[in-house]
C-alpha cells in the first residue's frame, strides 16, 4: 500500500440469487480479493467479475456518484456502493441488495419500475399554466435564492437508500417514501406549478403518504445526498394537517 | 416471435432520446424509448458545468448572439462541423433553455448588484443590471467570446434529465428499460427496427417501427481511461455499422477532457476554470499562459489537453505511484462559491480523492470524454442512405462539432437536437407512404441470427475470455489512439485491434446461465466494440493531417487543402476486418465562416484553394452594406432558417434585443 504495509486481504460475502434459475436459492458466497489502493466497491466489484465470477450481476452507470444505480445494502446499511472506499469498511465485508425494490439478480434491483411508479402516482412534473409557452420570449424570472432551494430538493438522485431504510415501506406496499414526499414539497415550492395544497393532499395526504411516516427517519441517515428530508417531511406533514383540517 | 410494434422506437434514455420522443408523441405518434438503465440514470446525467445558449443575461454574455455561439462553435470544431447545423443549433438553443425553464429546471439565476468573481487569477467585481435579475445566468467556458454557459450549479446534466424524464412520464411515454437493441431490422434500404434483448430475462425479441432513432450516446469505453459511464460503450454505433448501409462519420474524432480526477478518470467540470480555476504542474507554476497567451486555462478542450500532456512530457508532472498527474487549483474560487456552485466537485474530491477542494489542490489528467463522430444524418437527422433511421446527440454526426467540440455545447446539443429530430421523425410518420406493414419472413431472419450468435457464443466453452479482449482493446486505443497519435502507433493500433476482432469471433463464456448473464453481455458487445474501435483507429491512421483533437504528430498541420472532408465508415461484409472509409467534402463556396485560424492553438495550416475566393466575397457582401441588420447579413451570408422544422423558427428575443 502506500504507506509500505502489506495489503489487506478482504472478504467479501455477498448474497447471491438469480431467480431465473430453476431450483436457485438465496446464499451467502465468499469472494477473497486483494485489497489496492484507492479501491472502491466498483473496483472490486468489477474485479470479481472479471477474474473469479462472470455470473455476478449488479448494476453500476456512472461510477461517480451522481446517478444513483448503485444503492446496495453495505455492511447491512443502504448506500452508494461506487463511491464507498474498501478502506472504510472492515477486512470483512457484506453485500446484499436493496429490499422492498423487485429483485433482478443478486445485487441488481429494479428500482426504476419503483421510481416510474412512485412518479405517475404523484405527477412528479410542473403542471404548467394554460398555454403553450413562447419560447422567443424572455424566460419567466425566477428569484435566485428560491430557483436555489428548488435545487436543494432537486438533488434527489432515485437511488431507494431511503426507501431501504425505511420502516414504513417494509410495511405499506404502496408508500411513497422519503423520495415521493421530497418530490412533493420540491414542486410545493415551484411557482411554476400551478398545483395547490388541496391538489397534494390528494396525492400524500394519507397513509401511503406524509402520514403513514412514522419519524424514524432512516431515510434522513442514509441518504447519500445530505437531503433535508427530516425538516421536508415535518413542514410537509404540517401543511397537510392544516389542509385536511379544512 | 414476440413482435411489438410502434410508430417511432427510440434507441436510448437519455437527454436526447427522451426529448426526440417527447416531440414525436406530441405529433400524435406512438414512440417506445429502449434504454439499458432508468433514463435518470443515463450519462446525460454528468453533465456538469452547463449548456451553451446566447441568452445574453449576464454582464459577461452581453452583447452576444447566434452569431457568435455560431462562430465559436465553429472555430471550436476546427472547421469540420456543417455550418448549416451549427446555425439551426445555436437558433435553437435559447428555445431549449426557456422550454426547460418552463418543464421546471432549477436554472441558477442573475442576482442584480457587485459580486466578486475571480477572472484571469484575480479577484474581480462583476456588476449584474437590474433587468437582468432573475432571468438565466451564464458562466464562462473554454472557447468561448461571452459568458454563455447555463447552468444549475455543477449539476446541470441532472437537474436537465430529471425534467425531461418527468416530462416524457408526464406523456404517457412508454420507456422498456434493461433493453438493449442487438441490430437494426432493414432490408438494405430502409430501416425497420430493432432486434431486442432483455437484459432481465435473456429474451429475444423484435421492435418494429416507422422510424427507428439512435441515441445512445457515446463510445467512451473504448478507451480505458474516460469520463463516460460505463454503459458509453457505442453500441447503437455498432449497429448503425453493421447494417453496412447506414455510415459512420469522423469516428476518428475523439475528445479529450482535460480535467479528469487522477488515477479515476472522473470528471471535475470545465466549470472549474470557467469560474476561475487554474492548472498547475509539480513546482506549482501556472503553466498554460505559457503556452496558449490569448485563453490560457480557457483555450478549447484538445488544445487544453494536449499542452498539459506537453507539459508533462518535458518532465513538469507531478510523479505518484499510478503515474505522472498535474493540479486543478480551485482554492483561490473560495468556500462559499465551491459548495454553491461546484458542489459535485466537492463531493467527488471528498469520496474519490480524499482531498478538500476548498482547500487542497485536484490531480487531475486528460482522459477521454466525447465522441464527435457518430451516426452520419442529414439536417434533419435522417441517414442519408437508411431511410426511417434517425439519430441525436451524441450518437449522431449531424454535425455541429466537427472535430472537438466545445464544453457546454453536448448537453445543449441532446436536447436541441431532440427537439428538431423530434419535429422531423414526426414529419416523416405523417407521410402515408412510409407506414409499415410487419414484413414477418424479414424480422424473423433477423431475430434468429442474432439468437444463433447469442447461442453460439453461450455454447462456447474455452473460447477466448470477453473481458480480456475488452481489457486489450482498451489499453490500445488508450495507448496507440490517444492526444498524440502517430502513424506507426496507429499502424499498430490497427494490425492489434484485426487480431482481437478475429480472436473475438470465437469468444466464449464461463456459464450459460438464464436471465441477466452479464459475462454474455460483455461478449456480444466486445464483438462489436472492436469493429468500432476500428473504424476509429484507420480512419486515424488514413488522416493524415491535424484537425481539432485529432492530432498526428508527424502531420502536425491542419490541411485544408486535402482534409477539408468527413470520413464516412462503412462496414460492408461480417467478414472484413476493416472498415470501408469514404469521404464526403465540405464546401468553402458556402461558408459562413471560411476556415482560418482559431484564436488559440496552432496558427499554422495549409489553406483550401477555395478560401481566399469566399472569404473576399463574404468581404464584399459585409462591405456593401446592403444588410439593414445582423439577421439580414447573416441571411445573405448562408440561409438556415429553411432547415429548421417551422414552430422551431425565429428570432429569439434578449434584454438588449426586446421584441
Amino acid at each position: 500500500m502506500a504507506d509500505g504495509t502489506a495489503p489487506r486481504k478482504l472478504i467479501f460475502k455477498i448474497l447471491r440469487y438469480n431467480p431465473k434459475v430453476p431450483g436457485d436459492r438465496p446464499r451467502l458466497q465468499s469472494y477473497q480479493l486483494e485489497e489496492a489502493d484507492g479501491m472502491t466497491l466498483f473496483i472490486a466489484l468489477n474485479e470479481i467479475r472479471d477474474k473469479q465470477d462472470g455470473s455476478l450481476a449488479f448494476d453500476f452507470v456512472c461510477r461517480a456518484g451522481i446517478c444513483g444505480s448503485c444503492a446496495m445494502m453495505i455492511d447491512g446499511r443502504p448506500g452508494l456502493a461506487c463511491r464507498t472506499l474498501t478502506k472504510s469498511l472492515g477486512a470483512e465485508i457484506t453485500l446484499a441488495p436493496l429490499p422492498v425494490f423487485e429483485l433482478i439478480a443478486d445485487l441488481s434491483v429494479d428500482t426504476g419500475k419503483w421510481m416510474r411508479g412512485m412518479s405517475e402516482r404523484l405527477e412528479t412534473w410542473v403542471h404548467l399554466k394554460e398555454g403553450e409557452v413562447d419560447l422567443r420570449r424572455i424566460e419567466e424570472r425566477m428569484d435566485p435564492d428560491l430557483a436555489e432551494e428548488i435545487f436543494e430538493l432537486d438533488r434527489c438522485i432515485e437511488c431507494g437508500c431511503c426507501v431501504a431504510g425505511c420502516g414504513t415501506a417494509r410495511m405499506r406496499e404502496d408508500f411513497v417514501g422519503a423520495v415521493g414526499l421530497n418530490k412533493i414539497a420540491r414542486f410545493r415550492l415551484d411557482p411554476r406549478d400551478t398545483r395547490s395544497d388541496e391538489d397534494f393532499y390528494e396525492l400524500v395526504g394519507d397513509d401511503n403518504g406524509v402520514f403513514g411516516c412514522m419519524s424514524l427517519l432512516g431515510c434522513h441517515d442514509v441518504c447519500p445526498k445530505q437531503l433535508p428530508l427530516q425538516t421536508q417531511i415535518a413542514f410537509l406533514r404540517r401543511k397537510m394537517v392544516s389542509q385536511g383540517m379544512k | 416471435m414476440k413482435v411489438v410494434y410502434t410508430d417511432v422506437l427510440v434507441i436510448g434514455g437519455g437527454l436526447a432520446g427522451l426529448r426526440l420522443a417527447v416531440g414525436a408523441k406530441r405529433r400524435g405518434h406512438d414512440a417506445i424509448i429502449l434504454s439499458l438503465v432508468p433514463p435518470k440514470r443515463s450519462h446525460s446525467k454528468a453533465a456538469q458545468g452547463g449548456m451553451q445558449a446566447s441568452l445574453g443575461n449576464v454582464s459577461k454574455g452581453q452583447g452576444d448572439t447566434e452569431d457568435v455561439h455560431f462562430e465559436d462553435t465553429v472555430r471550436g470544431s476546427d472547421w469540420g462541423a456543417d455550418q448549416e447545423v451549427v446555425r439551426m443549433f445555436v437558433n435553437t438553443s435559447p428555445k431549449a433553455v426557456r422550454e426547460l425553464a418552463a418543464w421546471g429546471v432549477p436554472w441558477s439565476r442573475v442576482r442584480k448588484g457587485d459580486r466578486q468573481a475571480v477572472i484571469n487569477g484575480q479577484k474581480v467585481t462583476l456588476t449584474e443590471r437590474d433587468e437582468a435579475h432573475g432571468t438565466v445566468a451564464q458562466r464562462d467556458f473554454g472557447g468561448t467570446k461571452k459568458w454563455r454557459t447555463c447552468y444549475v450549479a455543477d449539476a446541470t446534466g441532472h437537474a436537465m434529465i430529471t425534467a425531461v424524464a418527468d416530462r416524457a412520464i408526464a406523456e404517457s411515454i412508454p420507456v422498456h428499460e434493461r433493453k438493449e437493441a442487438l441490430a437494426l431490422i432493414h432490408d438494405g434500404g430502409r430501416c425497420l427496427g430493432a432486434v431486442v434483448r432483455d437484459l432481465v430475462t435473456g429474451e429475444v425479441l423484435a421492435y418494429v417501427a416507422k422510424a427507428t432513432a439512435i441515441a445512445t450516446g457515446g463510445a467512451g469505453r473504448l478507451y480505458r481511461n474516460t469520463t463516460n459511464a460505463v454503459i458509453c460503450e457505442g453500441i447503437g454505433h455498432a449497429i448503425a455499422l453493421e447494417t453496412g448501409v447506414a455510415a459512420l462519420g469522423n469516428m476518428e474524432a475523439v475528445q479529450f477532457h482535460p480535467t479528469a480526477i487522477f488515477p479515476a478518470g472522473i470528471l471535475v467540470t470545465e466549470g472549474c476554470r470557467g469560474d476561475g480555476g487554474l492548472l498547475k504542474d509539480a513546482s506549482g507554476h501556472r503553466f498554460m499562459p505559457d503556452y496558449e497567451p490569448e485563453k490560457k486555462e480557457l483555450a478549447s478542450r484538445d488544445v487544453v489537453s494536449r499542452r498539459m500532456e506537453e507539459h508533462i512530457r518535458k518532465g513538469n508532472g507531478v510523479k505518484s505511484r499510478f503515474g505522472e498527474h498535474l493540479w486543478l487549483d480551485i482554492t483561490l474560487l473560495g468556500e462559499k462559491h465551491i459548495h454553491q456552485n461546484l458542489r459535485e466537485v466537492w463531493d467527488i474530491c471528498h469520496y474519490f480523492l480524499g482531498v478538500d477542494p476548498v482547500k487542497d489542490f485536484i490531480a487531475v489528467r486528460p482522459a477521454q470524454h466525447y465522441t464527435m463522430g457518430g451516426v452520419r444524418t442529414k439536417p434533419t437527422g435522417e441517414s442519408p442512405t437508411l431511410k426511417g433511421l434517425f439519430s441525436a446527440g451524441e450518437a449522431a454526426c449531424w454535425d455541429m462539432h466537427g472535430f472537438n467540440r466545445l464544453g457546454g455545447n453536448s448537453v445543449a446539443e441532446t436536447v436541441v437536437a431532440g427537439m428538431i429530430v423530434g419535429e422531423f421523425v414526426a414529419d416523416f410518420c405523417d407521410k402515408p407512404e412510409n407506414a409499415v406493414t410487419v414484413p414477418v419472413g424479414l424480422v424473423q431472419d433477423f431475430v434468429e441470427r442474432e439468437k444463433a450468435k447469442l447461442d453460439a457464443i453461450a455454447n462456447r466453452r474455452g473460447g477466448e475470455d470477453p473481458s480480456v479482449l475488452k481489457l486489450e482493446m482498451q489499453d490500445l486505443m488508450s495507448s496507440q489512439v490517444g492526444i498524440f497519435r502517430t502513424g506507426e502507433d496507429l499502424q499498430k493500433a490497427v494490425d492489434g485491434l484485426q487480431k482481437l476482432l478475429a480472436r473475438a469471433r470465437n469468444v466464449g463464456v464461463r456459464s450459460a446461465a438464464p436471465g441477466p448473464n452479464p459475462e454474455l453481455v460483455t461478449a456480444y458487445r466486445v464483438q462489436r466494440m472492436i469493429k468500432l474501435a476500428l473504424t476509429i483507429a484507420y480512419g486515424a491512421l488514413t488522416r493524415t493531417e491535424s484537425r481539432g483533437a485529432h492530432f498526428r504528430s508527424d502531420y502536425p498541420r491542419r490541411n485544408d487543402a486535402e482534409w477539408l472532408k468527413r470520413t464516412l465508415a462503412t462496414w460492408k461484409s461480417d467478414s472484413d476486418t476493416l472498415p470501408t472509409l469514404d469521404y464526403e467534402p465540405l464546401d468553402v463556396t458556402r461558408m459562413e465562416l471560411p476556415p482560418g485560424w482559431r484564436g488559440y492553438g496552432a496558427k499554422d495550416y495549409i489553406d483550401h484553394p477555395d478560401t481566399p475566393a469566399r472569404a473576399a466575397e463574404i468581404e464584399a457582401i459585409k462591405a456593401s452594406g446592403k444588410a439593414p441588420d445582423r439577421f439580414a447579413l447573416q441571411q445573405a451570408l448562408m440561409p438556415f432558417e429553411h432547415l429548421l422544422p417551422e414552430p422551431l423558427r425565429g428570432r429569439n428575443e434578449r434584454i438588449d434585443e426586446p421584441f
